[in-house]
C-alpha cells in the first residue's frame, strides 16, 4: 500500500473499518482507499466479507438491523457515519447495482427517472425526458428500449434488467458507483457488455465492483483489493496483484488453490 | 332399542373382532420362517373396523329415514283421518306428537296430538327394533367376513391404510356437502319467495316495511334495497374508512418500522384482537360508542341523531377489521422482494418514499384482494348491527341516523312470531341467499386477484 500512484486522489477513504452482525465479526480492521476516475475490484472467497464492506461505503447497512459499523469512512473528507450526514445525499453520491438485477415493477422510463424525481432533479417533463435518455444511453440500453420505454422493466431480458439497473443509478448523477457481482446472474454475452460499461463509465465515476471472476478483475479493474476472513490481505495495482502478489494467500487464491 | 345401549353393543362387537382377529393372527404366525407385511394389530385393527363401521353407516342413514316412515305409519292409524290438510299446523300437531311420546310428562297443548302419541311410539320402537336388530346383524356379518379373510399373507396394513383415507375423504366431503345442503335449501326457499313476490320488486324496491304486509301485494313492503343501502353504507363504507387507513399504516409500521422485538409482541396482539367475539364488540357499540356519538351529533346540531347509529355501528366494525386488513396487507407487503426495497433505498429514498412509491404499488393486488375480503366479512357481519343499529330501513347519507342491514333484517324476520311459509319469512331466506351470491363473488373476485399477484413474485 505504499504505491506512490495509490495514495493520490482518493474519492473515498477507509479506515480501521470492522463489522459486526450481532456478536459475529464480518470485517475486522480493514483499511482501503478507492480513487477517483478507476475501478477497484473486491476479490476474495465467498463469505469474506466483501459485499458487507462494501455495503458500508453508502451506509446500507444501516438497513440491517444486527449490523453494526465501527471504524471511519470519508468522502471526498466528509465522514460518513457522522451524525450530520444526511444518508440520502449520501446514497445519491454514492450509488448501487446488486448482484441480482432489481427493477421496479414500474415502466422502463419510471425506473430510470425514480432517483431524479425523488431528488428533485429535473425541473420539468422535457428535462427529465433527457435524463432518462441519457442515463439509458450511457448504460448502453438506450437503442434496445428507446421504443418501449413504457414497457415494464421487470419484462426486460437479465442483462437488459441489469444495465436498467445501471441507468437507475447512474441517472442521479452519482460521484461513486458500488457493484456488487452485477454479472453472476448473467450469461457471457451479457456480461461483455457490463464490462463495455464499466470501462465507458469508468472515466467519469469511482466504480467499486465486487467480482468472484478473476479474468473479469483482471479486465475491468485498474485496483484489486483482496479479502479473506474478513481482512483484507492485500491491495494495489490490479496488474501487480496478478502477476506479483505480495501475500502468499493472495497468490493461492487467483491462481485457483483455494477459493 | 336405546341409542346408547345400541352404541355400547357394536363397540363390544368391535372389541370382540379386535380381539379374535389378533388372536387368529398370532396363531398363524406360529409357522417359522416367514415374514409377514402386517402385524397382528393390524389384523385386529382391520376386524374391528369390518365390525363397526358397517353398523354405524347403516345407523347414520337409517336416523334419516325412521322418523318419516314412523310418520307415514301414524299416518296410517285411524285417529290420523282428523289432522288438517299438509301445512304448517299438521306438520305442527305431528310434531307434538312426537314429542309426547318421547316424553310422557309433557303437557299436550293440542289432543289430536294426545291421541296420535300412541301411535307413534309404537310405530318409533317398532322401527328402532327393527334398525338395532339389522345394525347388530350387519356388524356380526362384517366381522365374520373380514375375520375369515385373515390369512397368513393377507396383507390387512394396506387396507387398513384405504378404510383410514376413505373416513378421512368422508369427513372433508361432509363440511362441503353440509355447505351444498345449506345452499340448496337457500335456493329452494328462495324460490319460494320469489312466486309470491317479484324479484324485481324484491331486489329494486326502495320500501322494507315487513310489518306490515299487503296479502295482495307483498312486494310492496318488501323492497330490499334500504337494507342493502344500510348494509353498504355501514359495512364498505363505514367501516372501510376505519379498517383501511389504521389496517394499512399499522402493516407497514410492522413490516417496515418496527424492530423485530416490538413486531414480535404487536403482531401477535393484534391477532388477538381479531379473536375477540363480536358481541363484545356490538355491547362496546351499543353502551360506549352509540351513546356518544348521538350526543356529539346532537351538539354539532345534527338533525335526527340517534343513539343506534350507522356510524356507531360502522365505526366499532371498522375496528373490528383493522387486524383482518392489517394481517392481510403486512401478507402483501412482506411479499414484495427486499431486493426493491433494498433498490430504492439504495437510491437515496426515504423509508416512507419507499413505502409510497415502490412497496405499496407492488403490493397493491394483494392489499386490494385483502380489503375485498374485509367487505365481505364486514357486510355478513350480524352482531354489532343487531345489537348497535337497530333502526327503520332508511336510504340515508347521514351517519347519525338510524340504519339497518341485511343480517339485521334477517335475524328480525325470524325471530318474530310467523308462519314458516308467510312472505315475511320466505323473505329472510331471500336475503340470505343474496347476501351469500354478494359474499360469493366478493371472495371469488379477492382470492383471484391475491393469487395472480402471488404467482407475479413466486
Ligand atoms: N444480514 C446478515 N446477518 C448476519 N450475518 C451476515 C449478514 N450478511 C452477511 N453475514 C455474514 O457476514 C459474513 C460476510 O458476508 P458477505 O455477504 O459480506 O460475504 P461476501 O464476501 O459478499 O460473500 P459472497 O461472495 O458469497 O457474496 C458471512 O459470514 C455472512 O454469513
Ligand atoms: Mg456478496
Amino acid at each position: 500500500m505504499t504505491d506512490k500512484t495509490i495514495l493520490n486522489d482518493h474519492k473515498m477513504t477507509a479506515r480501521n473499518v470492522s463489522v459486526w452482525y450481532g456478536a459475529v465479526q464480518a470485517i475486522g480492521d480493514v483499511s482501503i482507499d478507492i480513487d477517483q476516475d478507476k475501478v477497484t475490484a473486491f476479490i476474495g472467497p465467498s463469505g469474506c466479507g466483501k459485499s458487507t464492506f462494501l455495503r458500508t461505503l453508502n451506509r446500507m447497512n444501516d438497513t440491517i438491523a444486527s449490523a453494526r459499523v465501527e471504524g471511519d469512512i470519508r468522502l471526498d473528507g466528509e465522514d460518513v457515519y457522522a451524525r450530520e450526514m444526511d444518508v440520502v445525499q449520501l446514497r445519491a453520491r454514492v450509488g448501487m447495482v446488486f448482484q441480482k438485477p432489481n427493477p421496479f415493477p414500474k415502466s422502463i422510463y419510471e425506473n430510470v427517472a425514480y432517483g431524479p424525481r425523488i431528488h428533485g432533479l429535473a425541473s420539468s417533463k422535457a428535462d427529465m425526458d433527457r435524463i432518462v435518455e441519457r442515463s439509458l444511453a450511457r448504460a448502453g440500453l438506450w437503442g434496445e428500449v428507446k421504443d418501449r420505454l413504457s414497457d415494464s422493466g421487470t419484462a426486460l431480458s437479465g442483462g437488459q434488467q441489469q444495465r436498467l439497473c445501471i441507468a437507475r443509478a447512474i441517472a442521479v448523477d452519482p460521484e461513486v458507483i458500488l457493484m456488487d457481482e452485477p454479472c453472476s446472474a448473467l450469461d457471457p454475452i451479457a456480461t461483455a457488455k457490463i464490462e463495455e460499461l464499466i470501462h465507458e463509465l469508468k472515466g467519469r465515476y469511482a466504480i467499486v465492483v465486487v467480482t468472484h471472476n478473476m479474468q473479469q478483475a483482471a479486465r475491468v479493474s485498474q485496483r484489486t483489493a483482496f479479502f479473506h476472513l474478513g481482512q483484507l490481505v492485500e491491495y494495489g495495482q490490479t496488474s501487480d496483484i496478478f502477476t506479483n502478489p505480495r501475500e502468499e494467500r493472495t497468490r493461492d487464491y487467483i491462481t485457483g488453490r483455494y477459493g | 332399542m336405546p341409542t346408547s345401549a345400541l352404541l355400547f353393543l357394536v363397540a363390544g362387537l368391535g372389541l370382540i373382532a379386535w380381539l379374535s382377529g389378533r388372536v387368529r393372527a398370532i396363531a398363524f404366525r406360529k409357522a417359522p420362517g416367514q415374514r409377514f407385511s402386517s402385524l397382528p394389530r393390524h389384523h385386529g385393527s382391520f376386524a374391528a373396523m369390518w365390525t363397526v363401521l358397517p353398523p354405524l353407516l347403516f345407523l347414520a342413514v337409517w336416523g334419516a329415514c325412521a322418523p318419516g316412515l314412523a310418520t307415514n305409519g301414524v299416518l296410517k292409524t285411524p285417529a290420523a283421518a282428523q289432522l288438517p290438510p299438509p301445512g304448517f299446523e299438521r306438520a305442527a300437531i305431528l310434531s307434538e306428537a312426537r314429542a309426547i311420546a318421547n316424553d310422557h310428562h309433557r303437557t299436550p297443548l293440542n289432543p289430536l296430538a294426545t291421541r296420535l302419541a300412541p301411535a307413534y311410539a309404537v310405530e318409533q320402537s317398532r322401527y328402532g327394533w327393527i334398525g338395532g336388530a339389522t345394525a347388530l346383524l350387519l356388524g356380526i356379518a362384517g366381522g365374520a367376513f373380514a375375520f375369515l379373510r385373515i390369512r397368513p399373507g393377507f396383507n390387512a396394513r394396506t387396507r387398513i391404510e384405504r378404510i383410514v383415507m376413505a373416513s378421512l375423504l368422508a369427513a372433508s366431503l361432509i363440511a362441503i356437502l353440509t355447505t351444498i345442503g345449506i345452499v340448496a335449501s337457500l335456493l329452494f326457499e328462495s324460490a319460494r319467495f320469489f312466486g309470491t313476490v317479484p324479484i324485481t320488486d324484491f331486489l329494486f324496491g326502495r320500501h322494507w316495511s315487513p310489518q306490515v304486509i299487503d296479502p295482495r301485494n307483498p312486494g310492496a313492503s318488501l323492497g330490499a334495497v334500504p337494507l342493502f343501502w344500510g348494509t353498504f353504507f355501514i359495512g364498505a363504507v363505514i367501516a372501510m374508512l376505519v379498517a383501511i387507513p389504521f389496517g394499512l399504516m399499522s402493516a407497514i409500521y410492522l413490516t417496515q418500522y418496527a424492530s423485530p422485538r416490538l413486531r414480535a409482541w404487536m403482531k401477535p396482539t393484534l391477532e388477538i384482537l381479531a379473536g375477540v367475539p363480536t358481541v363484545v364488540y356490538g355491547y362496546f357499540a351499543a353502551l360506549v360508542v352509540g351513546p356518544a356519538l348521538r350526543q356529539l351529533g346532537v351538539a354539532i346540531g345534527i338533525p335526527g341523531a340517534t343513539s343506534e347509529s350507522a356510524l356507531a355501528a360502522g365505526l366499532v366494525m371498522g375496528v373490528m377489521i383493522i387486524p383482518f386488513v392489517s394481517s392481510m396487507a403486512d401478507d402483501a407487503i412482506a411479499a414484495v422482494p427486499s431486493a426493491m426495497r433494498d433498490g430504492s433505498l439504495a437510491m437515496g429514498a426515504t423509508p416512507s418514499e419507499t413505502i409510497s412509491r415502490v412497496l405499496l404499488p407492488a403490493a397493491l393486488p394483494g392489499v386490494v384482494g385483502g380489503v375485498l375480503l374485509a367487505i365481505s366479512r364486514a357486510i355478513g357481519e350480524t352482531m354489532i348491527v343487531v345489537m348497535a343499529a337497530s333502526g327503520a330501513a332508511t336510504i340515508s347519507l347521514n351517519p347519525f341516523n338510524s340504519a339497518t342491514t341485511v343480517t339485521k333484517q334477517i335475524v328480525d324476520l325470524l325471530t318474530g312470531e310467523a308462519s314458516f311459509d308467510s312472505p315475511k319469512t320466505l323473505a329472510a331466506f331471500a336475503l340470505g341467499m343474496t347476501l351469500f351470491v354478494i359474499t360469493l363473488l366478493l371472495n371469488i373476485i379477492a382470492l383471484t386477484v391475491v393469487k395472480r399477484y402471488r404467482e407475479a413474485y413466486e
